[in-house]
């Protein structure tokens, strides 16, 4: 097909209106030329002989009159072996690769090594009948089984006409040749092209979450459980440990393939990441966590609109390693940002403006995103996932906003950051009578929490919950009447609350051992801390209680600072049971 | 650079108080463009119509102006001969010395590419504790303080200049008036140091739109001596609430829509943009900036200081304790994002779980205070904390503090001793053994 040309007409910071000699389509890639330099770009509104484009680089000394080349497709990322351990910017070009200390406007590299050899198994024989997304042959990309599938775009079904032997093979090489009813033939190779604006829909169903996702941070996985192929946010005042939080989650959460998308944030945190995860120890395989992870890195400085794309580039590749029966965590660290640069876009092309400035469609935008995470069963029956967990970043840390309400609509998990446990240093400031987990309410999660963890683990955690907010009451109570103005009992709950808080919510996210918590070591602590919240103790007096908690409290943080069942764990443990004795009533 | 045939064009079309617009030809994005002998920058081209936006604003400007493009975005001239200088937001020498001569670069370039970044690890002493202990700051950190425009930011920070180990300091000055230009220029001359200095100033008596071009052109200036000298770099940046005013009136000036706080929808990555030129470099040069973001009446919902909040690296917030009658660094609303990188690894071991718990008292000491004012009796512990806190404010926390971290970490120890328990203090038992000196 003939690609259609244009012009040049217009330009208002990054917002270049086209002037088409032949017909384009909305959000169709184009290439501005510039001296020598050949800038991308993405229609996003056309009128009459004038296309919008939102140019992804700078624009500067850009002219009327330059030529541009529009590209008959949208914005599309390659798949195939070889997205882990990579870092791409928010069009999926291989950083790494890019020359120079500074990024140069209008350099593309490639995401994927079209010379590296891949060891290719046949999963598929002559004669199959296959689809879209059916697997046709297992690669070992790293440690994991990577699965080269019919390419997503085919429609109808086909025959397998034929298929390599196990042996080495790069992305560009044909593994298989299928044939449809037509008996037309379809070389198939390791990689493959996908709109990243469209959500990939090759599969069978899309039931409701109901596994467990641990992720080693007690504060979720006890109090506000997230599944797999739920979807989660967390907005947070800056301050609040919004990325320490998601860095703890990306190390010792339980998935396969780990994608983090740095959504127009700080560079140096895409460093700390870029610098950490090749050092840090996957729990599981005991490999390298960068071996499953790959890092989609548009940081605030990076152009803006390429920052829009790097979330759906993020999902896109999620969905894929979905597609091979893998439990991939997605981490978007800011959606505020990405709304943001919508803003940007609406602002310069003149819409009428939203709430705040935002465009109108915000709500449906961050809707659609979300809906496209979830568990699914595949064509061969087999359960895949892409869990989501966005932050957001409320202006001003109003909750109100609009970003953060219309997340508040889809996503099913909400983790408040709460400014006043941050300024006390209690972390993770996870408020956790302010979050919830609409999972703990689904039947299929109370069977599978039934079967998995304890009998009663339901029943345990919204009494460790009600004594929380027996808690927070009784210390507004305290506040007003003065601590001798109440009976001594309110003091006992006080620090009955205290005590669950010190022990279970608040987590040392840079210790080594109580940087994540096994799901049988929180229900061993959970059963702990309520045999002690269940008992009634002996006081005088109110001041006796403070000190009396504070050791108990004490004690249990050295058991959580110790390795499980440890000798030093159990020690700690002794302790804390004798000094549990000195004053419960019996 | 095409400047061999310089059209010179003579009808404008439209004039707003800080742009104009005329019809021309050939025109580049962002180009310089010289209107009566002022200096302007194409920000808008709608086919052949051309928007300037003129940094000295458009006063007396007629409609038969003569408009000259100069075929390049702004520029400065980079080289040793900037150190010692003083100039002003056009990069033009205002201290009566001859212009430099020099590469000449554009300004406002391309990002790093964030894979060929190199964690910032080094620590920036500064010897006030406030800073040094609890918000450790590391060298390519990007920092600002968050003051109202009644404390003394700017001597605070050109004390942080003046006492941590760099190369070279570069000032950007935006809407600073005469008299802290003269503060500086007086502080930098009596410390000896003026010659590993570059200040670039905007007073208040120039006008603000110029503003606009100052952080760009500190930066520049910073990233020669970063990246081809493998300089440590520290940029000071003061006030960058008038930079963002600035930016405001000029999308207000060609009506864009304005979001929260009537500052334009683009302040975020307009921010964005300057700081996140922090950077340290592999081969060794690295830029740290320390800016200024003035709040109103300590606000710090306000659309500028909650954007620089999500770019920057922490903030640090001055108060005054009416309890011992200082400025002090707050430990509540203060942070550094980037100590977790040096405290406990270049400082002494003991650094974050003291940092930690002495913090957690001051907590417990607000606590107790407020008891106090609600008529409520204090129990002991509540009185030791209230001890605690004076002793704390007045050794570590105020600004006019200048020691070594292992003299503030001792200091902190002697304090826990004096008036805690060890199991008060809720610190990892081997800590405590080995820096506590608990007699029990």
């Amino acid at each position: 097909m003939a690609k259609t040309q244009g012009k040049v007409h217009s330009i208002i910071s990054n917002l270049v209106l086209v002037k088409v000699e032949g017909p384009v389509s909305q959000n169709e890639i184009c290439f501005i030329e510039e001296n020598g330099e050949r800038l991308m770009a993405e229609v996003i509104k056309v009128v009459k002989d004038l296309a919008y484009v939102q140019v992804f680089e700078s624009t500067r000394g850009l002219k009327p009159g330059m030529p541009v080349e529009f590209q008959n497709h949208m914005l599309e990322v390659s798949l195939g072996p070889g997205l882990l351990s990579k870092n791409f910017d928010g069009l999926q070009n291989d950083l790494d690769k890019m020359t120079g200390v500074f990024l140069k406007r209008g350099e593309y590299t490639n995401p994927l090594e079209e010379d590296k050899k891949w060891s290719f198994t046949p999963l598929a024989k002559v004669g199959d009948r296959v689809k879209a997304a059916d697997w046709l042959g297992n690669v070992k990309e790293n440690w994991l089984d990577h699965k080269i599938m019919v390419p997503f775009k085919m429609e109808g079904e086909y025959t397998v006409e034929s298929i390599v032997p196990a042996g080495e093979y790069t992305i560009l090489d044909v593994v298989a040749v299928l044939k449809d009813a037509a008996g037309k033939k379809y070389d198939i190779t390791m990689v493959q092209k996908w709109p990243v604006k469209v959500a990939i829909r090759n599969y069978v169903d899309k039931p409701r979450p109901f596994r467990q996702m641990e992720t080693g941070v007690r504060v979720i996985d006890t109090m506000n459980p997230m599944l797999e192929g739920g979807t989660g946010f967390i907005p947070g005042p800056f301050g609040t440990g919004k990325t320490v939080l998601q860095h703890t989650l990306a190390r010792f959460a339980d998935a396969d393939v780990i994608i983090m998308a740095a959504c127009g944030e700080r560079a140096n945190e895409v460093v700390e990441i870029f610098t950490e995860f090749p050092e840090l120890q996957d729990p599981r395989s005991g490999r390298s966590l960068y071996e499953r992870t790959t890092i989609i890195a548009n940081t605030s400085n990076m152009p803006v609109a390429a920052r829009e794309a790097s979330v759906y580039t993020a999902m896109t590749i999620g969905e894929y390693y979905r597609a091979m029966g893998m439990k991939v965590l997605l981490l978007a660290d800011s959606t505020s940002r990405w709304a943001q640069a919508l803003r940007e876009m609406s602002n310069r092309m003149e819409e009428l403006p939203g709430q705040d400035a935002f465009p109108m469609d915000l709500s449906a935008i961050i809707s659609n995103f979300y809906a496209r995470a979830g568990m699914v069963f595949l064509n061969n029956g087999k359960t895949g996932s892409v869990t989501f967990i966005g932050t957001v970043s409320p202006a001003g840390g109003n909750l109100k906003e609009p970003v953060t309400e219309s997340t508040k609509k889809v996503a099913r998990c909400f983790y408040a950051l709460s400014q006043a446990r941050a300024d006390s240093k209690r972390y993770p400031a996870i408020d956790t009578l302010e979050s919830y987990s609409k999972y703990l309410e689904y039947p299929e999660f109370v069977e599978y929490a039934k079967k998995n963890i304890s009998e009663n683990w339901i029943a345990d955690v919204n009494e460790v919950r009600n004594m929380l907010v027996r808690g927070r009451e009784t210390s507004e109570q305290i506040d007003i009447l003065g601590d001798d103005g109440v009976p001594l009992d309110y003091h006992l709950v006080f620090w009955k609350a205290e005590l669950i808080d010190f022990v279970i919510l608040q987590q040392d996210a840079f210790d080594n051992i109580d940087g994540s918590t096994s799901m049988e070591r929180q229900q061993y602590m959970l059963n702990k801390v309520l045999e002690v919240v269940r008992s009634n103790f002996e006081f005088d007096s109110f001041e006796e209680v403070n000190p009396y908690f504070k050791r108990i409290i004490n004690g249990f943080k050295q058991m959580n600072y110790s390795e499980f069942q440890s000798e030093h764990f159990k020690k700690f443990e002794a302790e804390v049971e004798e000094i549990i004795k000195e004053r419960k009533s019996v | 650079m095409n400047t061999a045939f310089q059209k010179v064009y003579t009808k404008i079309t439209q004039i707003t108080k800080a742009t104009c617009s005329l019809k021309a030809q050939g025109v580049g994005n962002d180009e310089l463009a010289i209107v009566n002998g002022r200096l302007a920058q194409v920000v808008k081209i709608w086919g052949e119509d051309i928007t300037l936006q003129v940094f000295s604003g458009t006063e007396g400007i007629p409609t038969n102006a003569e408009v000259t493009f100069l075929g390049k975005a702004p520029t400065l001239k980079v080289g040793d001969d900037l150190c010692g200088r003083f100039f002003n937001a056009f990069g033009d020498p205002i201290d009566g010395g001859p212009a430099v001569d020099g590469e000449e670069r554009e300004i406002g370039g391309p990002s790093v590419n964030p894979v060929r970044r190199k964690q910032p690890s080094e620590l920036i002493a500064t010897g006030i504790a406030g800073i040094d202990l609890n918000n450790t700051l590391v060298s390519g950190q990007k920092i600002p303080f968050f003051a109202d425009p009644d404390q003394p930011y700017n001597q605070v920070m050109a004390n942080v200049a003046l006492r941590a180990e760099t190369d070279r300091i570069i000032l950007g000055g935006m809407g600073l008036t005469n008299d802290d230009y003269l503060y500086f220029k007086n502080l930098f001359d009596n410390a000896g140091v003026l010659d590993r200095i570059v200040s670039f100033v905007n007073t208040t008596e120039a006008p603000p739109v110029e503003r606009l071009l100052v952080p760009d052109m500190a930066l520049t200036a910073a990233e020669y001596f970063a990246v081809d000298r493998n300089e440590k770099v520290l940029v000071l940046l003061t006030d960058m609430t008038l930079y963002a005013d600035a930016l405001a009136i000029v999308s207000n000036r060609m009506d864009q829509i304005p979001s929260k706080d009537s500052m334009p929808g683009s302040l975020y990555s307009d921010l964005a943009k300057i700081y996140e030129k922090a950077v340290q470099f592999p081969a060794g040069g690295s830029i740290t900036i320390i800016a200024v973001t003035t709040l109103s009446g300590g606000d710090i919902t306000h659309a500028i200081p909650d954007n620089t909040g999500y770019i920057t690296e922490g903030q640090l917030f001055l108060r005054k304790d009416t309890e011992i009658g200082k400025v002090i660094v707050d430990p509540f609303r203060s942070l550094s994002r980037l100590k977790q990188l040096v405290i406990g690894k270049k400082t002494r071991k003991d650094h974050p779980q003291v940092m930690n718990a002495a913090i957690r008292l001051y907590a417990d000491a607000a606590n107790a205070r407020t008891k106090l004012e609600n008529g409520f009796d204090l129990t002991d512990y509540d009185k030791r904390t209230l001890e605690f806190a004076k002793d704390y404010s007045n050794e570590l926390l105020a600004i006019d503090v200048n020691v070594s971290i292992n003299q503030m970490l001792d200091t902190a120890w002697t304090l826990f001793r004096k008036y805690f328990t060890r199991s008060e203090l809720g610190i990892k038992k081997e800590i405590v053994d080995e820096f506590g000196n608990f007699s029990d």
